[in-house]
């Protein structure tokens, strides 16, 4: 069960995300009818949702979901949760028990704490728990964690997603972001770790393609201590998100134009600021740059982002009807949940699309 | 007492039309008319080909001399003929170009991927394909301003970089061992593709001021030429430690070789031996290596990057690491294939390791220390067509150096003779009625189009790969397999068989 991809990953997917930048909260049976019209595009080996503000209570927490492979596991792991944070509440993520899907692991929840005194020096918190999660899944074999951010969580599993969405009762769930993913791999074993999205931090990511510069995208992460274990292009891409927004501070626009930088002849026409800046990027983010097909939904507590790679080889669909802002990679998923959007479009290759959660008062 | 029988036989056929051409073409010697007709002196003949490029009539063959020895493995006829010279005259055998021995080839033990349905491949003929390199040291990340506009500015400084239009640039051949039509033709050809020449370490002779954005000079052991205007006429300038055709020992242009042009830009007195040390006298440790570094640096106020070009050796990665520690902006790792135009023969045939095993270790051991950006790599000694280009980078490199695959475009016929001087393509000479065989312009032309092909190849590949930058194939060692290669090797180049 446990059984991680030894070999690259291959997959079509489909994706889709809904946010209501006013923060008004929408339920989950809204996003699971958009992505359950694309059924086509995913083969029930995989689907997966990502939800922003549904722990309220617990929002100052980190919320961890890890599946376990069997209770020794478990309370290995939770003995090293135990001496490295505060457990503040620990349970088991609520499912529909009379469900049942293929390879089910044991699914738990734990809220976090970080107390200062446990940070080693010249860490951040953010860093801390970055270290946590990529210990407990590289070394501990037969856990994973699947989720590790705050007010948050992501849920993943082996199905189709309205099947996944109904096993973890997604319909009782309310958040202001959505996203979520249906998976079509041609080469991975069932592995429920392996569903998307795929997150780390508050970050997660939905994606369709695959990204051909990929053996360099993942050598350039090692380079910075990141592990990438489950040769899937969605793990290259939030680690690179969390490198380049994280570690590295780049402004949100230009880590983004890293991942799909303009071409040499544009960069030679823009003005002198310009030019300077994005050929410094290019040269120095090289490595950085995802290349062949990808369309992608980032999502975040402030923000939900779509994007695809610089010359459209994958779909990707954005609406907007008031606060709410649609993303999917076909039309129809979003005429599904809006009948009448305010406006429709498609955004240009490597362009980035903004949703944005406003300051509350 | 002669030993050995010729290692070529030049046949003249019927058809031959008395035309005498073929004597005037053999730099070598070989031929002679006699008896109203052409004879040829098999001994001196070193398969050059001029003769028979030249035949009107098509009447000459050079073949192999038919001397069949009894077969043995151990005591090939090579090895016999070398203990026959060197019985003869006393001496170490001196030789020209690179090793040509039997080693294996990893190149050709490598195969590249192409997409299919899952990933779409790319139609390099619709899509932009990006080639543009630039070498230099860069920052580990980059800082930005945002003022309330929104608008961007860079705020880190960035070193001194060339562009390059291509990852493709000249490797270094110097003044002395090559014509000054050879360097006229790499400086012009390096112009018009975007890309740099080297000078080597003879000096920078004055015709090629004009060509000053697409030079390097070099700064060897010999310290030939070397002043301010020098190291101020160029693009960047490169440290010469080590040769892969000649690693460790240093080189000897004999006093006949040094004429007055040479002597004019090596700035020494015309006739005299030009020695290039084994090692640099003032460079006998890293430290050492450290303060040349900054010295040129400080000559030329930081606005030129500084490599230092070592040959592959054992413990490669290990020095790499030094090197760009010391400070090093690029950093030339020359396999034990590179040409050379005079080296002994038991250097160029026994010393070193092959590009391609020194590539992949010294960009595997830059990136564990996590100093790859530091210096930008560049792989050279035996890189033969576009496809080792691919390879190259995809195994690491920035950029690839190309030396007699330049030649061979102008002419080179690989005999291996670059070391008497007497090179009847006009390319390792200084004789002039030789040197005027090569005609610059059309040398430019030949070299632009072979580099041109080279690209237009090399965006093929990147197309099947499904990719349109070179960037995204650099390091990308997913997308190489091994064939027929044991896992040591595998586990050195980094790269998996075939079938997994
Ligand atoms: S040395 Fe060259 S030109 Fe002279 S005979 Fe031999 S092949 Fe012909
Ligand atoms: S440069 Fe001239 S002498 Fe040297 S191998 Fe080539 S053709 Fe022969």
């Amino acid at each position: 069960m446990f059984k991680r991809a030894e070999t690259k990953d291959i997959s079509g997917c489909a994706v889709v995300g809904i946010m209501n930048e006013k923060g008004k909260t929408i339920r989950g049976d809204v996003i699971t009818s958009a992505i359950a019209v694309m059924h086509e595009r995913s083969n029930g080996l995989g689907g997966g949702f990502a939800a922003y503000g549904i722990y309220p209570e617990f929002k100052d927490y980190y919320a961890f979901h890890i599946m376990f492979e069997d209770e020794g596991v478990k309370d290995s792991v939770e003995t090293f949760l135990q001496d490295s944070m505060v457990v503040v509440k620990s349970e088991a993520i609520p499912i529909r028990k009379k469900m049942s899907l293929a390879n089910t692991p044991i699914l738990w929840r734990y809220f976090l704490e970080v107390p200062k005194s446990k940070i080693p020096a010249g860490f951040s918190e953010e860093d801390f728990i970055v270290s946590v999660v990529m210990r407990i899944n590289t070394r501990f074999n037969g856990a994973f964690i699947f989720s590790s951010g705050k007010n948050m969580g992501i849920f993943k599993g082996l199905g189709y997603p309205e099947d996944v969405s109904r096993f973890f009762r997604l319909e009782e769930y309310e958040a202001y972001l959505w996203t979520a993913h249906g998976r079509f791999p041609t080469n991975t074993p069932g592995w429920w770790g392996g569903a998307h999205p795929f997150g780390l931090l508050d970050w997660a990511v939905v994606h369709n393609g695959e990204i051909s510069s990929y053996g360099i995208n993942k050598r350039y992460l090692e380079m910075f201590g990141y592990e990438c274990t489950l040769m899937t292009d969605t793990e290259v891409i939030v680690y690179m998100l969390d490198l380049l927004l994280r570690k590295h501070n780049l402004p949100q626009d230009i880590a983004l134009t890293a991942l799909a930088p303009p071409f040499w002849k544009e960069i030679d026409e823009m003005d002198k600021n310009k030019k300077e800046a994005m050929t410094a990027l290019r040269m120095v983010y090289g490595s950085a740059l995802l290349n062949g097909p990808f369309s992608i939904i980032i999502s975040s507590t402030s923000s939900m982002i779509g994007m695809t790679d610089r010359i459209m080889l994958r779909p990707l669909v954005v609406a907007r009807k008031q606060d709410t802002v649609y993303m999917s990679s076909e039309e129809s998923a979003i005429r599904e949940v809006c009948q009448d959007p305010d406006e429709v479009w498609s955004p240009q290759g490597g362009e980035p699309v903004y949703a944005r959660l406003e300051e509350r008062a | 007492m002669r030993m050995m029988p010729p290692e070529f036989m030049v046949k003249i056929s019927d058809s031959c039309i008395k035309c005498k051409r073929c004597i005037n073409e053999c730099s070598f010697g070989a031929l002679r008319f006699e008896n109203d007709r052409v004879v040829a002196d098999h001994d001196k003949c070193a398969a050059c080909h001029r003769c028979t490029a030249f035949c009107p009539a098509h009447a000459i063959t050079v073949e192999k001399f038919p001397a069949i020895f009894k077969d043995n493995y151990l005591w090939s006829q090579d090895v016999l003929k070398s203990l026959w010279k060197q019985s003869e005259s006393g001496a170490k055998i001196l030789t020209g170009a690179g090793n040509d021995k039997p080693y294996p080839v990893f190149w050709d033990k490598m195969l590249l991927d192409a997409c299919q349905v899952t990933n779409p491949s790319i139609d390099p003929l619709r899509e932009p394909m990006e080639l543009r390199t630039y070498l230099g040291k860069k920052p580990d990340k980059l800082e930005f301003w945002q003022d309330k506009k929104g608008d961007i500015k860079l705020t880190t400084v960035m070193e001194p970089q060339i562009k390059l239009e291509t990852p493709i640039i000249f490797a270094g051949m110097s003044y002395g061992a090559v014509s000054l039509n050879v360097q006229l033709i790499l400086a012009g050809a390096a112009r018009e593709l975007g890309t740099i020449m080297n000078t080597g370490e003879g000096g920078l002779p004055q015709e090629l001021s004009e060509y000053k954005d697409h030079i390097v000079v070099q700064c060897a052991s010999g310290r030939f030429g070397i002043n301010l205007s020098y190291l101020n006429s160029c693009a960047a300038i490169e440290i010469k430690i080590g040769q892969g055709a000649k690693p460790g020992i240093g080189g000897h242009l004999p006093g006949e070789k040094v004429t007055e042009e040479i002597s004019r830009t090596r700035r020494i007195p015309s006739g005299t031996d030009a020695i290039s040390p084994a090692p640099h006298h003032d460079i006998y440790s890293i430290e050492d290596l450290r303060q040349l570094i900054y010295a040129l640096k400080e000559a030329t106020r930081y606005k030129k990057p500084v490599g230092v070009k070592i040959a592959a050796v054992h413990n490669v990665a290990a020095i790499a690491s030094g090197v760009v520690r010391a400070g090093a902006d690029m950093i030339t790792i020359d396999g034990f294939r590179g040409g050379t135009g005079a080296a002994p023969q038991v250097i160029r045939d026994h010393v070193g390791i092959p590009i391609e095993l020194a590539l992949a270790r010294v960009d595997e051991q830059l990136r564990r220390e996590g100093i790859r950006h530091m210096a930008s790599i560049i792989a050279s000694g035996g890189i033969r067509q576009s496809a080792d280009v691919l390879k190259a980078i995809a195994l690491g490199a920035d950029a690839v150096a190309i030396g007699t695959a330049a030649l061979v475009s102008m002419g080179c016929h690989l005999c291996q003779k670059c070391h008497t001087g007497l090179c009847a393509w006009g390319i390792a000479t200084q004789k002039p009625e030789l040197i005027k065989r090569l005609n610059v312009e059309e040398g430019i032309k030949r070299l632009v189009n072979m580099i041109k092909a080279w690209n237009l190849e090399i965006k093929e590949i990147l197309g099947a790969l499904g990719v349109n930058s070179i960037e995204s194939l650099r390091g990308s060692r997913e997308r190489l397999r091994g064939v027929d290669m044991d896992e040591v090797y595998l586990d050195v180049l980094g790269i998996k068989p075939a079938g997994r």
